[in-house]
């Protein structure tokens, strides 16, 4: 359940945003969560409606965008669908990963600054 | 009250960050690496289910290596130190990192280990993760490269159910395969799955307790030692290069 700690180093950065910014309220939490970053959305969603009581994301609304892994050849650019083979057997070469497909990210916070 | 336009109001802003949000520990994990390359150490995150064979292949390493290099290891466990007192008896000095209720080990827990352990000294420096087929591929430790071991007995499937896992692997290895001709798998089908999640498929079949295939292994660390960036022969800046661990 590595979920909670990620969830926890989340608020973390936004607790310093909000002191950074003197901000009065944080709205809204934008997290992308790639096909391949190891972590379940809805585990992360729980995590979070538990985690967040008593810290600044409290009123804060979390909106997960999970990013499909899609793998092309880096060569001739043909996308290579999922559960095949990850080469491009004509180019000889291995595929590669579009970016955001592994990782979780903090895309946005919406805050309420004076 | 707003400075800008002087409404007496607070502003909604969205601020745009676009970071990881592992970004905390990826700093660590990078001050890591970097004194993993200053010592020309080379570092490995060894992966894999509970029982695949990681301490045991690295007792096999320890028997294979005929003293060539100098080794040491840490290894993640959830309460107890039984791997590394395994690997201490079989002549690699070694660690226990205690996670508790963490299912992985983080770029910070093996830092703190490095406290008082003689890794500078050393040719490789194993880190003998948690077993778990899922959250340690997502946590940079500072390694070199990641070793995942996946027994032949846990499955065909295995590589198509935990793709995070292999797709993070610069090296598989299939373990156990002694135990094959008491087995209905097809190495052939793991093979396949694996080259459906991972760009790379380097995948060596061996077995720690006959020794089967362990040359391979053997010679994959020397190519990955032959590959690390020299060691720097002088020191830089007042007080030394690379920081004495603190
Ligand atoms: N037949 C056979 N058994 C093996 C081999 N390697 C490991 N085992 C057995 O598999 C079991 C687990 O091995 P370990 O080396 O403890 O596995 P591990 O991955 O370190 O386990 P954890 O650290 O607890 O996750 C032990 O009973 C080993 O004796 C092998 O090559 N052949
Ligand atoms: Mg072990
Ligand atoms: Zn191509
Ligand atoms: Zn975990
Ligand atoms: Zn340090």
């Amino acid at each position: 359940m590595h979920e909670y700690s990620l969830v926890q180093s989340l608020v973390d950065r936004v607790e310093t945003l909000v002191r950074e910014r003197s901000a009065t309220a944080v709205h809204r939490v934008v997290v992308s969560v790639g096909e391949l970053a190891g972590v379940d959305p809805g585990l992360f969603r729980t995590a979070y409606e538990t985690f967040r009581d008593g810290t600044v994301c409290e009123r804060a609304a979390l909106e997960l965008r999970t990013v499909p892994a899609s793998w092309a050849c880096p060569a001739c650019g043909r996308s290579i669908p999922p559960g095949e083979v990850l080469a491009c057997s004509p180019c000889g070469v291995p595929a590669r990963l579009a970016a955001g497909g592994d990782a979780l990210l903090l895309e946005t916070v919406e805050m309420e600054v004076p | 009250m707003c400075t800008t336009c002087g409404c007496g109001d607070t502003h909604l802003v969205p601020v745009e960050l676009h970071e990881k949000i592992l970004a905390g520990n990826d700093r660590v994990a990078t001050h890591n690496r970097e004194h993993f390359t200053a010592a020309g150490v080379l570092a490995l995150n060894v992966m894999g289910s509970p029982g695949a064979g990681k301490t045991a292949l690295l007792e096999a390493t320890a028997r294979a290596s005929g003293g060539r290099w100098r080794m040491g290891a840490v290894s993640g466990d959830l309460a107890t130190d039984r791997d590394a007192r395994r690997l201490e008896k079989a002549g690699i000095p070694s660690r226990a990192i205690t996670t508790g209720q963490g299912c992985h080990l983080d770029a910070t827990l093996v830092h703190d280990a490095l406290h008082g352990f003689p890794w500078e000294e050393l040719d490789l420096f194993f880190i003998e993760n948690v077993g778990n087929l899922v959250c340690p591929a997502i946590y940079d430790l500072g390694q070199a490269a990641n070793v995942v071991a996946l027994s032949v007995t846990e499955g065909e499937d295995k590589p198509l159910k935990y793709p995070v896992m292999f797709q993070a692997a610069d090296l598989v290895l299939l373990t156990k395969c002694d135990l094959l001709p008491h087995l209905e798998v097809d190495v052939e089908q793991i093979r396949d799955g694996l080259r459906r999640v991972m760009p790379h498929p380097e995948v060596i079949l061996l077995s720690a307790k006959t020794g089967e295939g362990i040359p391979a292994w053997v010679a994959w660390l020397e190519a990955r030692r032959a590959a690390l960036p020299r060691r720097h022969g002088h020191t830089h800046g007042p007080g030394g290069g690379h920081h004495h661990h603190h």
